[in-house]
């Protein structure tokens, strides 16, 4: 089965712009730098990381509102790296983004009626079938048909969250990118979403990529996990499989330092010293060596390669990880 | 000191804010008591009160429109709201520190961090400003910050967020407090980071045997650095109880809400027991219980009485009409 979604070797270099005089070199900041993986039709990945790790910027390549400096995405089995134009508008009925912040991202000075029917205009949805839509639209979200006439200002964080649901759906899409859709959002309004989006997947059938720094929320939500540092991914697999036995150590501090909701439980914890370096100037070798608790040598030398670290397709990038070899091999 | 004797104690504490669309009792009514070496934990979402009481011990509230309407603050036995200004600024920095949030706009981004510690110091201790300077490099070190002597005089835009956060921390401890506040103090820092700050305060205590009020929304910190708890809902205790016990035996139906509807890393995935509804206006709370609204428990009497919080278990209080009688009821 070709994979809903594939990017191979995504890179994005952004410039700099304190170069230096006469330096040939033009400084880059390297915010995704050479990311492959695949989602498949139906599933929820997680991409987490820390903040500036690149996983917005991941999201935003695969929907192609960033350019990317090198690599190639697939949707749906057509190579659209290099769609332009008339094209790539038709393209983006498919695949739809819900952002983090629900105050910005919707227009303060259309009703809500106005903002879920724009999509549905640019596309030239018949008007009779635009408010039966609608309507539909409001109902699966949680919102009442009083609610159309209303403005963004007056509703709640959460009920602004449903509008930019909302609006995602309106071109029955396939593929949802969603750019840390809770975390903005008080704990108990936080599960009322992340369970709308669930349901909704299973109505509409999406396929998500859910971008979150919240690992709880992440483990909740996915069945596969992507995990990435400092731009580029560290480690990839099942969700349960990463989360009970990860094998990239970066993994295992950032799963280690989860503040967990239940006293009892007595964890040996992994304190990682220091700070993510700066994406304009990552460390040689494996990026995360400055802060590995068990680096070696060979870590500031050589970028490790993916391996494989389960029989069911988990990949970690570290020299120390255990490889498994695939079974019929 | 006495390790009985509280070294804060709240009583009957009353914020309301005077707007022109109405009186938002932003507190309305909470006590509590911290005593020397112990964190307390608050617990709430927003507009649950729990930064207002913050304000209020530290004698922040903007006034108008805020006003403390009624009760007491009572630090080492004096209460805070008699004091003035000038005597309140001696307390505020010295023997009360406090750490916000937000590590970005709590620092001044013109001046360096030498200046503003420096300042700090010289405004509570008859320093001279070399001492006040060892003093820096001193507490720069306690919390961890490589180089301290190089760092010193760097401005807070060349530091992390994580960075910023010790360096509040630092300035927070300058002068020895006996009680700090932090205010989410890990709410905006990844998660790694935060792992080191919740250990740096757990040092810090250690070290220092202060008592610590942490404000926070995250069930998950409540539970790895707090003695004691209380969850705040629209302006009043919901439940006040110690850490474990409320973790093993919460009783409140918005606690237990809270509980079920954050998820967690365990092998067998739940649907998520999400709490209905959203969190009241201040402006119009409801007649009686003011989360009835939202509860699964809801009775017909829940809408017309406020409940009292009462205790149905040894330092184990809630407010809920559904364990009115539960002390009674255990003891007979």
């Amino acid at each position: 089965m070709t994979p809903l979604l594939e990017v191979n070797h995504l890179k994005k270099h952004f410039p700099l712009k304190n170069q230096e005089l006469f330096s040939r070199e033009k400084p880059v900041l390297k915010a995704v730098d050479g990311i492959s993986l695949s989602v498949n039709t139906g599933e929820t990945l997680g991409l987490v990381g820390e903040s500036g790790c690149g996983k917005s910027t991941a999201g935003r390549l695969m929907l192609k509102l960033l350019e990317p400096t090198e690599g190639e995405i697939y949707f749906k089995g057509q190579d659209i790296t290099s769609v332009q134009g008339e094209q790539l508008r038709k393209l983006r009925q498919d695949m739809q983004i819900i952002f983090q912040d629900p105050y910005a991202s919707l227009n303060p000075r259309k009703t809500i009626e106005k903002t879920i029917m724009e999509p549905m205009k640019i596309f030239n949805v018949p008007k009779s079938e635009r408010q039966k839509k609608l309507d539909h639209l409001l109902d699966v979200v949680g919102l009442s048909p009083q609610h159309k006439e209303r403005y963004p200002h007056e509703f709640s964080g959460g009920q602004r969250q449903r509008i930019g649901i909302a609006r995602a759906l309106a071109l029955d899409p396939e593929l949802v990118i969603c750019d840390e859709p809770v975390s903005a959002l008080d704990v108990s309004i936080q599960a009322q979403v992340i369970n709308l989006m669930e349901e909704l997947q299973d109505e509409f059938n999406l396929t998500y990529v859910f971008i979150a720094h919240d690992l709880s929320v992440v483990y909740h939500i996915s069945d596969r996990v992507a995990v990435m540092y400092l731009g580029e991914l560290v480690e990839i697999g099942d969700v349960h499989e990463v989360y009970n036995n990860p094998q990239h150590p970066y993994t295992q501090a950032l799963l280690s330092a989860v503040p967990e909701a239940n006293p009892d439980h007595e964890r040996e914890r992994i304190l990682l010293t220091g700070d993510l370096p700066s994406p304009a100037n990552p460390p040689t070798g494996c990026k995360f060596h400055t802060r590995c608790p068990i680096a070696q040598n060979i870590c500031h030398a050589e970028a490790p390669r993916y391996k494989r670290v389960s029989e069911n397709g988990q990949m970690a990038a570290c020299h120390f990880a255990k490889e498994v070899v695939a079974q019929g091999t | 000191m006495d390790t009985d004797t509280p070294l804060l104690d709240v009583v009957n504490l009353h914020t309301h804010f005077f707007t022109k669309a109405g009186t938002v009792k932003a507190v309305d009514g909470i006590d509590f008591s911290v005593k020397p070496g112990e964190t307390l934990g608050i617990v709430g979402e927003s507009g649950s009160g729990k930064s207002i009481t913050a304000m209020s011990i530290l004698g922040l509230i903007p006034s108008p429109p805020g006003k403390i309407v009624d009760g007491g603050i009572y630090f080492k036995g004096e209460n805070l709201l008699d004091k003035k200004e000038k005597q309140l600024r001696q307390i505020r920095g010295k023997e009360i520190g406090m750490v916000f949030q937000d590590p970005m706009t709590s620092l001044n981004p013109v001046f360096t961090v030498e200046k503003q510690m420096v300042e700090t110091i010289r405004a509570h201790e008859n320093f001279s400003k070399k001492q006040a300077r060892d003093r820096s490099l001193e507490l720069l070190n306690l919390v961890g910050i490589p180089d301290p002597k190089k760092r010193l005089t760097s401005y807070p835009h060349e530091f992390s967020g994580g960075m910023r956060q010790r360096i509040m921390i630092a300035i927070a401890l300058a002068c020895n407090p006996s009680l700090l506040i932090a205010d989410e103090p890990t709410t905006a820092l990844d998660v790694t980071i935060q792992a080191q700050i919740l250990d740096l305060f757990r040092r810090m205590q250690r070290e220092l045997d202060m008592g610590i009020i942490m404000i926070t929304h995250d069930l998950g910190v409540v539970s790895e650095v707090c003695d004691r708890v209380m969850v705040m809902y629209a302006g009043k205790p919901a439940e006040f109880s110690e850490t474990k016990n409320l973790f093993d035996h919460g009783k409140h139906p918005y606690t237990l809400g809270l509980m079920n509807s954050i998820p967690k890393i365990t092998p067998e995935k739940h649907k998520l027991e999400a709490i209905d509804g959203v969190p009241p206006d201040l402006h119009g709370l409801p007649k009686g219980c003011s989360f009835a609204p939202r509860c699964k428990h809801v009775m017909e009497s829940c809408l017309n009485i406020d409940p009292e919080l009462k205790e149905v278990d040894n330092n184990h209080h809630v407010r809920c009409l559904l364990y009115e009688d539960s002390k009674e009821a255990v003891s007979t």
